[in-house]
C-alpha cells in the first residue's frame, strides 16, 4: 500500500461530516421511537462494536501492529468501571473483600467510564514500552500472552472481580445514545489522528519500518501512541458494554470475542475507517441472524431443531473464504467517500489523483 | 518425604509435562519453519484423534486398534486442513495465515460441539496407563513413564527422519532457504505435505497421552495444550525443531517451578507468570532461544 496524499477540498469537506451527523441523528431518533426493543438492543451493541473495531483499526490496520490482546483492555475498562458504579448495597454482598478505599465508592457513569479507560491506557503504556519493540508475528504472540494474563488475573482476583463467577447488578446506564455518541466520537478522533502527521507516521511505520526510521520518525513513540489510544477506546467500549449487558464473567473477554471482533476488522478492510464500520455492521447483523436461526424454528407444519455451534461454523468458514478470495476485505484500505461519489466525473477528467 | 525424594518427584513431573508439550510443539515448529504459518488449529487435532479413539473403543475395538486408527485420523485431519485452508493462501502475509488458522480452529471446535455436544465424556484409558508405581516414598504414575518413553522414541525416529531420508533432508533445506531449495529441484509441495503429516501424527500420539492424563474428551480439549505447545515453540525459537523440544521442557520445568515456588495466594496465577516469562524472553531474544534472527533486506 502506498502513502496516499491528502486531498484538499474546499466547501464539500465541511458538508460531509454535518450531513453524516444529521443522518445518524435522524436514524437513531427513528430507531429510538419506532423500533422494537430487540432491534434497539442490536443497534446499541453495534455502536459499542464500532467503538472497539475502529480503535483496533488504528493499531492493527493503520500502524501495522497486529495486536490480538485488545480485548484484554476491553476487560480492564469493563471491570474497572463496573466496580466503580456498582451500588453500595450490592457491593457489600457481592464484593465483600474489596479493599477499604474502594468499598465505599459509588460513582456515576461518566467518571467511572473515563477512569476505566484511563486505567486501560496506563496498563497499555506500561506494557507497551516493552511490547511495542517487537515486530511482525511476535507482537501478535506477545499481545495474545497479555490477553491470557488478563484472563487469568480476572478469574483469580476474587476480591475485585468475583473470579470466574458472574459479575452481576451493574446499573444499566448505557443507552443507544451513549453507544452511538461514543461511536461518532471514536470515528472522529481516529479520522483526525489518521489524517494528521501522526497518522502519516503510523502508515509509514507500517509500510516500511526502515524507511520511516530514516525519515526521522520515532517508531517506538508512533506505535505507543496508537497502542495507548486504541487501549483507551477499547476501555471505553468495555465500560459501555458492561453497563449495557449488566452481568458478565471473564469468559466474555477471551478468544471467542477477540476472534469475532478481529473478523469485523479484517472483513471490512484494514486501514479503512469506513471499512471497519461496514465490516462491524455486516458481521454483527450476520451473527445476530445466524444466532436466531441456530435456536431452531417452529414453522407450524415443520419444526427445525436448534443447531448449536452452526453460526460459528458458518462465520469461520466465511472468514476463511474471504481471506482466500478477497484478502483486502470489503473496502481494502480505501475510504467510502460521499464526496468522491459526487465529484468522481470531474476528477476522472483530470486523470488519477 | 525427604527433600531429595520431593525434588525427584517434581523432576519427573516436569519431564513428563515437557514431553507432552514437546510432541505437540514439534508439529507447530515444523510447519512454521517451512510456511511461516502459526497454526492455531494444531491443538484441535488432539480433539479429532481423541474422539476417534473414544468411539472406536465404545464400538468394541481393542485399545491398540483404536489408538492406531485415531492417530491415522489425526494425520488425515491435518492433511485436509492443509489442502482446504492453508494451500490457497500460501505466501500470503503472516497475519492472514494466522487468522485463517484461528478460523480453522473455531470451525473444528464448533463442528465437534455440533456433533458430540459440548458435554465432556470419560476417556477409557487402558489399565497400563493409569497405574501408580510406588518406590519407597516416590510415586510415579505409569502414564508419566509412558509419555516420556514415547516422546523419546518419537524424537529419535524424527531425528533419523530429518537426517537420513530424502524428504527429511529436503524439509530442512526448505526451512533454511525456501528459494534456494526450490532452485535445487526440491518439490516444496511434497515437503509441506510431509510436514503436516508428521506434525499431525505426533499431535495424534500426544493427544492420546493427553486424554489419558485428563481422563476426558470434550470439543475444546485441544485449546489449552495447543496454546502451551505454541508457547513452547516460541520459547525455543519458532521453526527450530530442537528449539521446540527444548522450549517444551523449559515450559514443563517453569510450570512445576512456579507451582512449587509461588506462595499459596499466588499459585492460581501460575499461567499468568508463565506468559509473563514468555513476554520477557521475547524482549531479550525476539526469535526465541535457538531461533535465527530474520534478516531484513533494504
Amino acid at each position: 500500500m502506498k502513502l496516499r496524499m491528502l486531498k484538499t477540498q474546499s466547501l464539500p469537506k465541511v458538508l460531509t461530516p454535518i450531513f453524516l451527523v444529521l443522518l445518524l441523528t435522524g436514524a437513531l431518533l427513528a430507531i429510538n421511537f419506532l423500533a422494537s426493543s430487540y432491534v434497539q438492543r442490536v443497534i446499541t451493541i453495534l455502536g459499542i462494536n464500532i467503538v472497539f473495531v475502529v480503535s483496533l483499526n488504528l493499531l492493527n490496520g493503520f500502524t501495522g501492529v497486529f495486536s490480538l490482546g485488545q480485548v484484554g483492555f476491553m476487560a480492564i475498562g469493563a471491570y474497572t468501571a463496573a466496580i466503580l458504579t456498582l451500588p453500595l448495597n450490592l457491593k457489600v454482598v457481592s464484593l465483600p473483600n474489596l479493599p477499604s478505599w474502594l468499598a465505599g465508592v459509588q460513582l456515576s457513569f461518566v467518571p467511572a467510564l473515563l477512569i476505566g479507560a484511563v486505567v486501560s491506557t496506563l496498563v497499555a503504556l506500561v506494557i507497551g514500552l516493552s511490547l511495542m519493540r517487537l515486530g511482525g508475528s511476535y507482537v501478535s504472540v506477545a499481545t495474545m500472552g497479555f490477553l491470557v494474563i488478563v484472563h487469568v488475573v480476572l478469574i483469580n482476583w476474587d476480591s475485585l472481580t468475583r473470579g470466574a463467577r458472574t459479575f452481576a447488578g451493574v446499573p444499566p446506564y448505557t443507552t443507544l445514545w451513549w453507544a452511538w455518541g461514543w461511536a461518532a466520537l471514536t470515528v472522529y478522533v481516529v479520522w483526525r489522528l489518521v489524517h494528521s502527521s501522526y497518522g502519516r507516521s503510523m502508515r509509514a511505520v507500517r509500510d516500511n519500518e526502515i524507511a520511516a526510521q530514516m525519515l526521522g520518525i520515532n517508531i517506538m513513540r508512533t506505535r505507543l501512541l496508537a497502542f495507548c489510544t486504541s487501549a483507551f477506546l477499547a476501555g471505553v467500549a468495555g465500560a459501555l458494554w458492561a453497563h449495557y449487558i449488566t452481568s458478565f464473567s471473564p469468559e466474555a473477554f477471551y478468544f471467542t470475542e477477540t476472534f469475532s471482533l478481529i473478523m469485523m476488522l479484517v472483513i471490512g478492510g484494514m486501514g479503512s475507517i469506513s471499512g471497519s464500520i461496514l465490516g462491524t455492521v455486516a458481521i454483527t447483523l450476520l451473527s445476530e441472524a445466524l444466532r436466531n436461526a441456530e435456536r431452531g424454528a417452529n414453522l407450524g407444519f415443520i419444526k427445525i431443531p436448534p443447531i448449536y455451534g452452526a453460526s460459528q461454523i458458518l462465520t469461520a468458514a466465511a472468514f476463511i473464504a474471504v481471506i482466500i478470495y478477497h484478502p483486502q476485505g470489503l473496502l481494502g484500505g480505501r475510504e467510502f467517500n460521499f464526496r468522491r461519489l459526487l465529484i468522481s466525473s470531474h476528477r476522472r477528467g483530470k486523470g488519477k489523483n | 518425604m525427604t527433600t531429595f525424594g520431593n525434588l525427584l518427584q517434581q523432576l519427573i513431573n516436569a519431564i513428563s509435562m515437557g514431553s507432552s508439550y514437546a510432541l505437540m510443539a514439534i508439529g507447530l515448529a515444523m510447519v512454521f519453519g517451512i510456511l511461516r504459518l502459526i497454526n492455531f488449529a494444531h491443538g484441535d487435532l488432539i480433539m479429532v484423534g481423541s474422539y476417534t479413539v473414544l468411539f472406536l473403543q465404545l464400538a468394541g475395538a481393542p485399545f491398540w486398534v483404536a489408538a492406531l486408527v485415531g492417530i491415522a485420523a489425526t494425520t488425515l485431519a491435518g492433511l485436509i486442513m492443509e489442502r482446504v485452508a492453508y494451500r490457497p493462501i500460501r505466501g500470503a502475509p503472516a497475519i492472514d495465515m494466522l487468522l485463517t488458522s484461528f478460523a480453522v480452529g473455531i470451525f473444528l471446535e464448533n463442528v465437534a460441539i455440533l456433533i458430540f455436544t459440548p458435554i465432556s465424556r470419560a476417556f477409557p484409558a487402558p489399565a497400563v496407563m493409569t497405574q501408580v508405581l510406588q518406590y519407597g516414598a516416590l510415586r510415579i504414575s505409569s502414564l508419566d513413564l509412558i509419555t516420556t518413553g514415547v516422546t523419546f522414541i518419537s524424537l529419535v525416529l524424527l531425528t533419523l527422519f530429518v537426517t537420513h531420508t530424502k524428504v527429511g533432508i529436503s524439509m530442512r533445506a526448505v526451512s533454511e532457504d525456501s528459494l534456494g531449495a526450490r532452485l535445487t529441484g526440491i518439490n516444496v509441495n511434497t515437503v509441506i505435505v510431509a510436514a503436516f503429516a508428521i506434525g499431525s501424527m505426533l499431535a495424534g500420539v500426544s493427544g492420546l497421552l493427553w486424554s489419558a492424563r485428563i481422563g476426558k474428551v470434550d470439543p475444546l480439549m485441544g485449546f489449552y495444550p495447543g496454546l502451551k505447545a505454541f508457547i513452547a515453540a516460541v520459547i525455543g525459537g519458532m521453526g527450530s525443531l530442537s528449539g521446540a523440544v527444548l522450549g517444551a521442557y523449559i515450559l514443563g520445568f517453569l510450570e512445576v517451578l512456579f507451582q512449587g515456588l509461588l506462595p499459596a495466594s499466588l499459585a492460581p496465577f501460575r499461567d499468568a507468570f508463565v506468559f509473563l516469562a514468555l513476554i520477557v524472553l521475547l524482549l531479550f531474544r525476539p526469535n526465541g532461544i535457538l531461533g535465527r534472527p530474520d534478516t531484513e533486506k533494504i
